[in-house]
């Protein structure tokens, strides 16, 4: 392909809304009218948000695939760069470059039980898959939905879940709870132990904190499943989103290039060596 | 002699006597080179643009080891030195540049590039394991999905004049790397993509080769001789030289590499390094090959335009691996470790190239003399005793 790396692109912020206390979903359109109107992506690549004047940084889509008229980015307010785009308001511009990186896997067989484990903001770049998996209900035997959450005020996406929980298992646990929560208390791995499905026809997709994926993963391949068809997304320092910088290396891998979206089978040794 | 070895494996081959070097400088000026050649400067060799033959240095030699560098005034050769601190990456990556600026507008903000203009330069004095290193920069910002804008407008059309390594000092590795020092034809380099190879040869002239045909054109107009048997027994007796002084040397055995890294990924060896290693990047800043950057922000003091600088950055600064709520590789054990295995196996998984090109800087350069060969000799212990 050989592209080269162009300018962020710049985008109109069309709207912005809170989801929790520091995490905000931004929806933006390209600022001039570009070759190309469709923003295409696949769930799970990502893009580079550039705040003007304090620089860039790697965030999932967490938008709807058919919408491509629009990128919607849900981002937490953790960091310098993050803290500007907090303040952005309708109207206001930001930089995009991207979509880059690797997806989940989409083209599933017809029949095939979809296991999606998610911690804290790991929700975010599974949410166009799992919107993908809604529309696309009866092409799959079961989809599972098991997701943690610091405290019931962190839970993302609450229409969503709602909805989903309609048409498919989910499952929510969270860290913390003060009172009115009847739901589950505790680890995200608790939810999932006695799930019985298909073995050769599940596939598992992850993410979350390191430390949740190795575990997770480890507890699926306790319980059998192959991991082949247990796929994680994972998360390094990113500078250029292109694989130049060199910061998001993890072993033989260069994550925004060759991931985030992995095989666990290609990144298993690697997510479990100490400070790798 | 030289016409049959030119028709089988090796390139056409003239002499070009030190008295003409000046006229080869004023032909490739005239045609808009900007010549960059090795100088001394502050006592040391920087790689930097020359008028003319004057400006190189000539009649030094070098002694590398462990930490220690001593370059002596010595003998009347342009290049008796071997590797200096300075490497070319410096003319090619940027270690500080600008690479775009955004105003603000009424329409929110107006994004520009910023492109060096490019000018047509001679790299005078390359040596084979730099060559090499320029390949692998290549591969990495060239050869992949993505170009890198900056890294190409310094490289395109770069004349590249390659000085062939007539001695090795103690830190010297390349061929343990798979790096030829003595360039001579294409049975011993593929795909030349340098323009012209010297090799100094004691008398006063150079014997050259080209690898190029715009190369040869320079050679037409300063009506070089062939050169003569003499010359190629002299080249032979060199090239000779500078390998049984390789021999002398420490290498890194490629057998089992990356089996021996693999499996001391945890080791506790990681920490008898760390209790030498300073953490300090030298090695990395040295390294011909070593590409990692970073990015800041700078913002004008009416807040109304921002330039976005990158500089060099290293693996071995702890803000490297940052991400929300800290760095992964917090130890310097874990620094040194991403460091080397990078070198020596993951950059040949993640590039289809090794990263190291056995010019051996880094161990000179380490302020604890820290020597990457004798780590990977003790990695390899540990690994046969396991």
């Amino acid at each position: 392909m050989n592209a080269t790396i162009g300018l962020p692109e710049v985008f109109r912020i069309i709207s912005r809304s809170q989801e929790t206390q520091d995490v905000f979903t931004l929806e933006m359109t390209p600022h001039s009218a570009r070759k190309g109107d469709e923003l295409l992506f696949s769930p799970g690549q990502f893009n580079m948000l550039y705040a003007f004047g304090f620089g860039d940084v790697p965030i999932s889509i967490s938008g709807d695939l058919t919408q491509r008229d629009r990128w919607t980015h849900t981002i937490r307010n953790v960091g310098g760069v993050t803290k500007n785009l907090f303040h952005l308001k309708e109207g206001d511009c930001l930089g995009v470059r991207g979509p880059f990186g690797t997806s989940w896997p989409t083209d599933q067989n017809e029949g095939e039980e979809m296991v999606i484990v998610c911690g804290g903001l790991g929700l975010v770049p599974l949410r166009p898959l799992l919107l993908h998996l809604e529309k696309h209900r009866n092409h799959y035997s079961s989809i599972h939905l098991f997701y943690g959450a610091k405290s019931p005020e962190d839970i993302l996406f609450t229409s969503d879940l709602h909805r989903w929980s309609q048409s498919f298992r989910v499952e929510i646990t969270v860290d913390h709870v003060e009172k009115d929560w009847r739901g589950h208390v505790g680890l995200v791995t608790h939810l999932f132990a006695r799930l019985q499905t298909h073995l050769p026809k599940t596939t598992i997709l992850i993410c979350g904190p390191d430390v949740m994926m190795q575990m997770a993963s480890q507890k699926f391949l306790e319980m059998g499943y192959a991991s082949e068809k247990i796929y994680v997304s994972l998360e390094r320092n990113m500078k250029c989103g292109v694989g130049h910088c060199g910061h998001c290396q993890l072993g033989r891998h260069v994550i925004c290039r060759d991931g985030p979206v992995f095989q666990l089978n290609q990144v298993f040794r690697e997510m479990n060596i100490k400070e790798f | 002699m030289c016409a049959d070895l030119r028709s089988t494996s090796t390139y056409p081959c003239y002499n070009l006597p030190l008295k003409l070097l000046d006229e080869l400088f004023s032909l490739l000026q005239r045609d808009g080179f900007q010549i960059i050649g090795p100088t001394l400067q502050d006592g040391a060799i920087r790689y930097e643009q020359v008028h003319c033959s004057n400006h190189l240095i000539c009649g030094y030699v070098d002694h590398q080891s462990g930490g220690a560098y001593h370059l002596k005034s010595q003998g009347d050769l342009y290049f008796g030195y071997t590797v200096p601190q300075d490497s070319w990456r410096r003319h090619l990556q940027r270690p500080v540049e600008t690479i775009w600026r955004s105003t603000r507008s009424p329409a929110g903000f107006d994004m520009k590039e910023i492109l060096e203009p490019l000018i047509q330069r001679v790299f005078w004095g390359v040596r084979p394991c730099e060559l090499r290193a320029i390949e692998i920069q290549d591969q990495v910002f060239l050869k992949g999905n993505y170009v890198e804008p900056h890294y190409r407008r310094q490289r395109e059309d770069l004349f590249l004049v390659v000085a062939n390594c007539i001695r090795a000092t103690s830190t010297c590795f390349c061929t343990s790397m798979g790096v030829q020092p003595f360039l001579k034809g294409p049975e011993n380099h593929k795909n030349p993509r340098f323009d012209l190879v010297l090799t100094e040869l004691e008398g006063r002239s150079f014997l050259v080769r080209t690898g190029s045909s715009r190369a040869l054109t320079y050679i037409q107009k300063l009506g070089l001789q062939e050169a003569v048997p003499e010359d190629l027994l002299m080249e032979e007796e060199l090239s000779e030289k500078v390998h049984s002084d390789l021999k002398k040397n420490r290498g890194i055995e490629q057998d089992h590499l990356k089996e021996i890294m693999n499996s001391q990924l945890e080791s506790p060896y990681w920490n008898h390094v760390a209790q030498r290693c300073l953490s300090c990047s030298n090695c990395t800043l040295v390294c011909p090959t070593c590409f990692c950057s970073t990015t800041e922000d700078v913002i004008g003091l009416d807040e109304n335009t921002t330039e976005r600088v990158r500089r060099w950055d290293s693996c071995f600064d702890l803000s490297h691996s940052y991400i929300h709520g800290g760095s992964v590789r917090k130890s310097v054990s874990s620094r040194y470790r991403q460091w080397i295995t990078h070198k020596l196996v993951t950059w040949d998984e993640q590039f289809g190239t090794p990263g190291c090109v056995g010019c051996g800087r880094c161990i000179t350069w380490c302020p604890v003399g820290i020597d990457i060969r004798e780590e990977v000799k003790n990695l390899k212990a540990l690994w046969l005793k396991s």
